[in-house]
């Protein structure tokens, strides 16, 4: 499904990925580990299609070249990103957003447009998924919601979006338990085998709820390492200190989290 | 600033004197209305001719070349010469069929699409002309009062000029809950017409009344709208004034709205700017009276080559009042947006509460804002806040709802639209903010460029 070869990216003279190589098949979840600063945030942004930066490379998605597409044709592709930092909006009705995300969305896949009623039937049944109030509809995007209500505002544009391949960065940094099982009740409710995830996190906390197929770790912008799920756990013990790095687990990201 | 500089050699060479023009206009007027108005005609004219046009050098004129709009040849035509609107152009332009509305063609009451409903008992509206006719007992002061020590040529011009407006009158305690719409439609099929509607609105104690104006017109050839209202607010009276300039990009619009306020008076402004080439929209409130209120908003949407200037002076002349000021723009292509604020606070204000805030979305490399609040505070306790800000869209959100599948250009709407939201916001009335969202958003939406008329 994904296919990225030799990926760099810069901002500036500053070169964050140094040639990035993943493969993602249908039906799989990748989890990206790494300390901070290793390039994990920068990798997800470029696959979104984020126009800060300056890219050589190529990633595949399915039939497509992705870096040739605009961040809304990646969308309309079925390419997902959770943000994580979910930018705030004021002045754009949650709800309405999401449905011109939808239908936009719909009408590149060739798909009918949902009118309000059918738009809102679905809207509720996917917030019960994460457990957000509908009263979150009527706000501006993101405007005053906790970290939290943030990224479980990502999960529910994401289950209303449906898309073939997620990519979720840091969804799991800043939430309790119980919003973490929230979450991740999210994802799995979304996978099937025709899609796929990419999991990015610092910690594998995650990895119990998100059972992944793989474990990539990168490093000074690169994957130095691959492994199946007991990578994660081995991460968690050891650190990334034997990564050939100088670099340590970066726990700040956690702060706020239940131990 | 070498534009700003041939402007004023232009306008040192080619351009009339305040004399000549008001001679080519047919000043004095052949029907000047009561001996004590001819009066005030002639003391304006006196004092404009003295005076001169404004130039770059007056401090509520520097953002607005008057170059280009005293180069025209304008003529004055007489009431009744226009081509006939069609009431499809009028239902287009109100906000509700139903509500009382008074329509002016190039200045001239037009009785037969104007309606006037039922009123409470002593409520008057009608066009100033039918009230001055009779006589205007009581209306002197309002055309002697010589608007502080603000005025300028142009208010002078209305004042030796106008021909009619609108007069509305509350007695105390009256209520009129529906808006009041004031339609002013200007059209030039000949030479270039100038215009000077003067409208007067009187709000007795506690009364209570909505009031809208909408300026428009047909694309021809250039029009100038040169308007003045007055609104005098008695004791606890409410009064809350809507604007919508939405003339052709041939038409050049000036216009005064200037307030006196009484004790525990509340009034409320909301003027969006749509139209014209160049609008130099002033608003002028004279807190009069203790613990009055006023709240003046407006949106300004300049783009292509539109001028929109929005001169605003808020006197504090008495203790314990309050004003706010929030005024945004939106600036597209070549558009100039200026927001030019003076808060004065005299010494006998104390207590005061003021606010001053604009807020600016340039949408292009080339749209151009010049923000300037001033404070003057002649008194000790009072609060005053000001602020201003001028920015581009937010390139973050931009791109989270693009990532989402928004379109690029649907994006930049969306967000776009989102800025000006808070102004609608602020529109009381549902059917009025109705009216005003939908104006807003077919500017915000349309790729054309250019407002067109709405009288065609």
């Amino acid at each position: 499904m994904l296919q990225i070869e030799n990926l760099h990216a810069q901002i500036g003279d500053n070169e964050i990925l140094r040639g990035v190589n993943l493969e993602v098949a249908a039906g799989e979840v990748h989890a990206i580990m790494g300390p901070n600063g290793s390039g994990k945030s920068t990798l997800a942004n470029v696959l979104a299609g984020h126009e800060a930066y300056g890219i050589t490379g190529t990633v595949r998605f399915e039939d497509d070249d992705l870096l040739a597409l605009s961040p809304e044709d990646r969308a309309a592709a079925g390419l997902f990103l959770a943000f994580q930092h979910p930018v705030e909006i004021p002045g754009v009705g949650n709800l309405y957003f999401l449905r011109m995300a939808l239908n936009s969305v719909r009408r590149r896949r060739g798909l009918e447009e949902l009118d309000v009623m059918a738009f809102l039937a679905l809207a509720q049944e996917r917030m019960k998924l994460v457990e957000m109030d509908e009263s979150f509809m009527r706000r501006s995007v993101n405007e005053g919601f906790s970290g939290g209500e943030k990224k479980r505002n990502e999960i529910l544009q994401m289950t209303i979006l449906e898309p073939k391949l997620a990519i979720l960065d840091e969804t799991d940094s800043g939430l309790d338990i119980d919003a973490l099982r929230i979450v991740a009740g999210g994802v799995n409710a979304l996978r099937t085998p025709d899609r796929a995830m990419v999991v990015i996190t610092h910690r594998q906390r995650l990895l119990d709820y998100i059972v992944p197929d793989r474990v990539h770790v990168m490093a000074g912008g690169r994957i130095v390492r691959s492994g199946d799920k007991d990578l994660a756990l081995e991460l968690e013990e050891q650190g990334y200190a034997d990564l050939g790095q100088e670099v340590t687990p970066d726990r700040s990201a956690s702060v706020g989290a239940t131990p | 600033m070498t534009t700003v500089a041939s402007a004023v050699r232009t306008a040192a060479t080619t351009t009339p004197t305040v004399a000549e023009l008001l001679s080519r206009l047919g000043f004095p007027p052949s029907d000047p209305g009561p001996a004590w108005l001819a009066q005030a005609r002639h003391a304006s004219h006196e004092w404009a001719t003295a005076r001169g046009f404004p130039t770059l050098k007056d401090e509520d004129w520097k953002y607005t070349r008057l170059g280009p709009l005293l180069e025209v040849p304008f003529e004055r035509v007489g009431g009744g010469t226009g081509r006939p609107v069609s009431p499809e152009v009028i239902d287009a332009l109100t906000i509700d069929a139903a509500s009382t509305r008074l329509v002016f063609v190039n200045g001239f009451f037009a009785p037969e699409l104007s309606r006037l409903t039922d009123l409470p008992d002593g409520v008057t509206v009608t066009n100033l002309a039918s009230v001055l006719a009779e006589g205007g007992a009581g209306l002197e002061p309002f055309f002697s009062y010589p608007f502080g020590g603000y005025d300028h040529a142009f208010t002078a011009l209305n004042t030796c000029l106008f021909e009619d407006g609108a007069f509305i009158h509350l007695p105390a305690d009256a209520l009129v809950t529906a808006p009041i719409e004031l339609l002013f439609l200007s059209e030039a099929q000949g030479s270039p017409v100038v215009d000077n509607p003067r409208s007067l609105i009187l709000a007795g104690p506690r009364s209570r009344v909505v009031v809208v104006e909408t300026y428009a017109g047909a694309s021809g050839n250039a029009t100038c709208t040169n308007a003045v209202t007055q609104v005098v607010l008695d004791e606890g009276a409410r009064v809350e004034h809507y604007k919508i300039q939405d003339e052709p990009d041939t038409a050049f619009h000036l216009a005064l709205l200037d307030v006196r306020q009484g004790p525990d008076s509340r009034f409320s402004s909301g003027s969006v700017a749509l139209g014209s080439k160049i609008a130099r929209n002033e608003v002028r409130v004279r807190l009069e009276g203790e613990g009055a209120e006023a709240s003046i908003d407006g949106l300004y949407l300049p783009r292509g080559d539109q001028h929109h200037d929005n001169p605003i002076l808020i006197e504090h002349a008495a203790a314990r009042c309050t004003s706010r000021q929030l005024y945004k723009g939106i600036v597209d292509e070549h558009g100039h947006g200026v927001f030019n604020g003076r808060i004065i606070v005299w010494p006998d204000a104390p207590g005061t509460d003021a606010s001053q805030t604009n807020k600016n979305l340039l949408l292009s490399d080339h749209a151009e804002v010049d923000t300037r609040p001033r404070l003057e505070i002649l008194t000790d306790d009072v609060k005053c806040t000001h602020g201003a800000a001028v920015g581009a869209l937010d390139e973050e959100a931009l791109f989270y709802l693009r990532s989402r599948g928004v379109p690029y250009e649907a994006a930049r709407a969306l967000l776009t639209y989102a800025f000006a939201r808070e102004m609608l916001d602020l529109i009381e009335s549902e059917s009025l903010r109705a009216h005003v969202q939908t104006l807003v958003d077919g500017r915000l939406s349309t790729e054309d460029s250019g407002t067109g008329g709405t009288l065609r």
